[in-house]
């Protein structure tokens, strides 16, 4: 059985300075502001609270391309941790947004965003098998492992992708990882959006190779991927022009020029795929991009808040905004009553003193 | 250890008085059907874990939400707690009734509310059989992928309480993977939803927390799963080996060539010759070993990965190989797989299923430790094991009318499990901790961890009134579970049970 060569020069074990800093933060009552390589600043509310930062922590403590897990101390740069599963033709299935080469496996846990292969492949909290936190107390903790299926106990680790760090220190995850495909192909198809989404809904219900669909600029931008034969037949079958493969990671990495675009706010749209247009006056949903095969829309505009969250309520979804963000709108939805309270008391329970990234999800928690 | 509720070790359990308890039910649900009679509650005295039987107070069969909703606010306000079961085929005792509780029996809520091809989606009530899912689905090309072997009985809020496997997990995931909302009921009776129909939903992943969370957080009332459209084809290649440890290398070879089968089982000699005998599948019963390892998808890729694959079981050592060649012969194939527990259970008045997880590179190492612990045990043990992903369930074959055989057999067995933690691996692949491994909670984690675990049900269930006693040891039962580990480590195992 091979196992990966995972040493690196500046793999570096913090954990203990870490926890440290923790504690003396327990005992003098202040808060921590946890960042990694901090490229997800944006992604949420500001923290008042002195920085903690994982970046020394670093370094792929384990892996083992055979049993399809590795596992990653927190600040290592998700860079890193890419190109060393490509050298074994693995990788994230999860295509996490990189925001600069300094991104941290720790950042992309604690924000929880996933790519363009999402809606087929899962998220990074469907990877993730195990993690290692610290917790309020300044004690590291494990939960989850490092092994395919595991029920013992909460899902505490699960719990922590998407949390913001607001529950406890992240300091090191396991994933599943999975096979590269064999072939990928990309194609380009002139389109109207409706004509897209029907046909999207149509493939959707036979196994065709899709893993990634976008519909913008008039045009549905599909990528396909499994074995050489199903990907040339579909290939094919669906027509269109070819694309570069590179145009996904442009779409992941938010380089297209949409991204970059005009000052307006940038909006997440989280919606059940089949979603049709929505009701938002002045907004013409060609001016969209529409990922995940419609599941998740990009909109940049000026607009009232409440109605774009409104409109994603009705339609089962919510809405995001990314920034630039005027401090009146919150970044993420408001929840439910009942379940912000629920919210609060697990606020409450895993981080009573409040250390962990007070304020960054929600000002309650 | 006993597994049953101990007050000592457990927490209080004080004395109910079910006649004023059943009073007040029927006064504030009077049109819900409330079971008090021995003889009518003796059904639900146990799960699919029929070795442990416990009474219950009282017995609630709810049919609406509203009745639901009406009986946890009165619980809560009485402080009775409430056991919930789906259809009472969980292998982990889970649904373990408690003289002091209520049990909640949702297997009336059977209804499949809506099946959306168009968004691939199934919205069911938590008492529907997770096949009913599947055959719902079947006509628009669709299926919901977690399959346990109980599938034909088992049903889907049991599955999320569990968070269920089967044997397509590595491939398709296990039901946190594939549930994508739930509707959830407090202990309080707030409702509350989790996930969403789009594929995320803003604030914590209570969906992920609330599976495989056995009941102790709040009461699934709703759930939507994701569907998925059938394979094209599936083609199954069965290898024999003279050696465990080959095929346990093979499985390994298959994953290092790029594949992520399907299915990939494996079955050691006493498995696989209980299960010819039971099925007669075809299986070759002079092997050490068989994997069965399935392939599904596009038709051209699965020929090419059928190619690859048998490439890899000739390197690997096989002494056999066989595709099947028809769906019927693919069928026979894993319908020994599918029945190697009753097929064992032939051969013995009783069998105990393990459901530990180890990295798959230890399987040679934790088999032979498994053969050495049956032999000083003096109990046989049959190995079936989901080799894809690392998930074993050894069957301890005893006979329960025995004197001291079943003590014997949970003595084994806890070692088993205490293996698998050693060698990096957990007690529990996807049956759940329950009661049944109540103990080994306390070798997989540290007090500090346990004490995490019990925060987070404060969160939800401050007065620990759902499913007390299950999942979660308290500090007492692991203190207690400490000093006879370290006093018996010098002691012959054999004597253990003294």
């Amino acid at each position: 059985m091979t196992m990966a060569n995972t040493t690196h020069l500046t793999d570096h074990d913090a954990s203990a300075a870490l926890a440290e800093r923790i504690r003396q933060a327990g005992s003098e009552g202040t808060s921590l502001r946890i960042v990694g390589g901090d490229t997800r600043f944006f992604y949420g509310r500001e923290v008042a609270g002195e920085v903690l930062s994982t970046r020394e922590h670093r370094g792929i403590r384990f892996y083992d391309p055979v049993e399809l897990v590795v596992s990653v101390r927190a600040g290592t740069p998700l860079s890193e941790l890419e190109a060393t599963l490509a050298k074994h033709g693995q990788m994230l299935p999860f295509e996490p947004p990189r925001y600069g080469e300094v991104s941290t496996v720790g950042g992309m846990v604690a924000t929880g965003l996933s790519g363009p292969r999402r809606p087929w492949a899962g998220s990074v909290r469907d990877f993730v098998l195990g993690a290692r936190v610290i917790n309020h107390e300044g004690i590291e903790q494990r939960f989850g492992g490092e092994v395919m299926k595991n029920v013992a106990g909460y899902d505490l680790s699960r719990l922590m992708v998407g949390a913001q760090g607001t529950l406890g220190l992240i300091t090191e995850v396991s994933f599943k990882v999975l096979p590269m495909p064999g072939a990928t192909r990309s194609l380009h198809l002139e389109l109207p959006l409706d004509e897209a989404r029907q046909r999207l809904a149509e493939w959707g219900r036979e196994p065709l190779p899709i893993s990634a669909a976008a519909w913008l600029d008039g045009a549905l931008h599909l990528r396909l991927e499994g074995g050489p034969s199903s990907v040339a037949a579909t290939r094919a079958r669906i027509g269109g022009d070819d694309l570069e493969n590179d145009f996904w990671a442009a779409l992941r990495d938010q380089r297209l020029a949409f991204f970059r675009a005009g000052q307006a706010p940038l909006w997440r749209l989280s919606l059940p795929h089949r979603t049709p247009a929505l009701d938002l006056p002045g907004i013409d949903e060609s001016h969209m991009i529409h990922d995940w095969a419609g599941a998740q829309r990009w909109l940049r505009a000026e607009l009232d808040a409440e109605a774009v969250r409104r409109a994603c309520q009705t339609a089962g979804g919510h809405a995001t905004c990314y920034g630039p963000r005027p401090t009146a709108i919150e970044p993420f939805a408001p929840l439910p009553e009942v379940l912000m309270k629920y919210h609060r008391n697990l606020k409450a329970q895993l981080d009573p003193k409040g250390i962990f990234n007070p304020g960054r999800l929600y000002a309650a928690l | 250890m006993n597994i049953l509720y101990d007050e000592r070790l457990d927490g209080p359990a004080p004395e109910q008085d079910r006649a004023a308890i059943r009073d007040s039910l029927a006064q504030a649900i009077p049109d819900m059907t409330l079971l008090h009679r021995e003889e009518d509650m003796r059904p639900f005295e146990c799960d699919g874990l029929s070795v442990y039987r416990t009474l219950p107070l009282l017995v609630a069969l709810p049919d609406s939400l509203d009745q639901v909703q009406r009986l946890l606010v009165e619980c809560h306000r009485l402080g009775v707690p409430v056991v919930t079961r789906g259809a009472g085929t969980g292998l982990s005792a889970g649904a373990l009734p408690l003289t002091h509780g209520v049990l909640l029996v949702m297997s009336r809520f059977s209804r499949i509310l809506e099946i959306d091809p168009e968004a691939r989606i199934a919205r069911v009530e938590p008492g529907v059989r997770n096949l009913a899912i599947s055959e719902a689905a079947s006509p628009y090309g669709l299926y919901y992928a977690p399959d346990p072997s109980s599938q034909i009985a088992c049903s889907i809020g049991g599955n999320v309480a569990e968070n269920a496997g089967g044997v397509h997990c590595l491939k398709y995931g296990l039901t946190v993977h594939n549930v994508i909302k739930v509707e959830i009921l407090t202990i309080e009776g707030e409702r509350m939803t989790l996930g969403s129909d789009a594929l995320d939903a803003p604030g914590f992943d209570l969906l992920a927390l609330y599976n495989g969370s056995e009941g102790m957080l709040g009461v699934v009332t709703e759930i939507t799963v994701k569907l998925l459209p059938k394979p094209e084809v599936a083609k199954v290649l069965m290898a024999s080996f003279d050696d465990v440890e080959k095929a346990g290398n093979a499985v390994g070879a298959i994953i290092e060539a790029g594949i992520i089968p399907g299915g990939l089982e494996m079955m050691d000699k006493l498995a696989i010759i209980a299960a010819e005998d039971f099925i007669g599948a075809g299986y070759p019963v002079d092997a050490e070993a068989i994997l069965l390892c399935e392939l599904d998808g596009v038709e051209a890729d699965v020929d090419d990965d059928c190619e690859t694959v048998r490439r890899v079981l000739e390197n690997a050592g096989a002494t056999g190989i066989q595709q099947a060649r028809d769906d019927a012969e693919r069928a026979r194939f894993w319908a020994g797989r599918k029945n190697a527990f009753p097929a064992v259970g032939r051969m013995s008045p009783d069998y105990y299923c393990m459901d530990g997880t180890i990295p798959r590179r230890e399987l040679a190492r934790v088999l032979k430790g498994i053969s050495d612990l049956s032999e000083r045990y003096g109990l046989k043990v049959a190995n079936v094991f989901h080799a894809g992903d690392g998930n074993m369930h050894p069957l301890i074959l005893f006979d329960a009318n025995r004197e001291g055989e079943l003590a014997v057999a949970e003595a084994l067995g806890g070692e088993i499990l205490e293996l698998c933690v050693r060698v990096g691996g957990t007690i529990t692949g996807e049956h759940g901790v329950g009661r049944e491994k109540i103990n080994q909670m306390c070798a997989q984690f540290r007090p500090d961890e346990l004490a995490t675990f019990r925060a987070t049900k404060a969160a939800f269930d401050p007065r620990d009134l759902l499913n007390p006693g299950k999942n979660i040891p308290t500090p007492a039962r692991c203190s207690e579970f400490r000093t006879i580990k370290s006093a018996s480590a010098d002691t012959a195992p054999g004597k253990l049970q003294g």
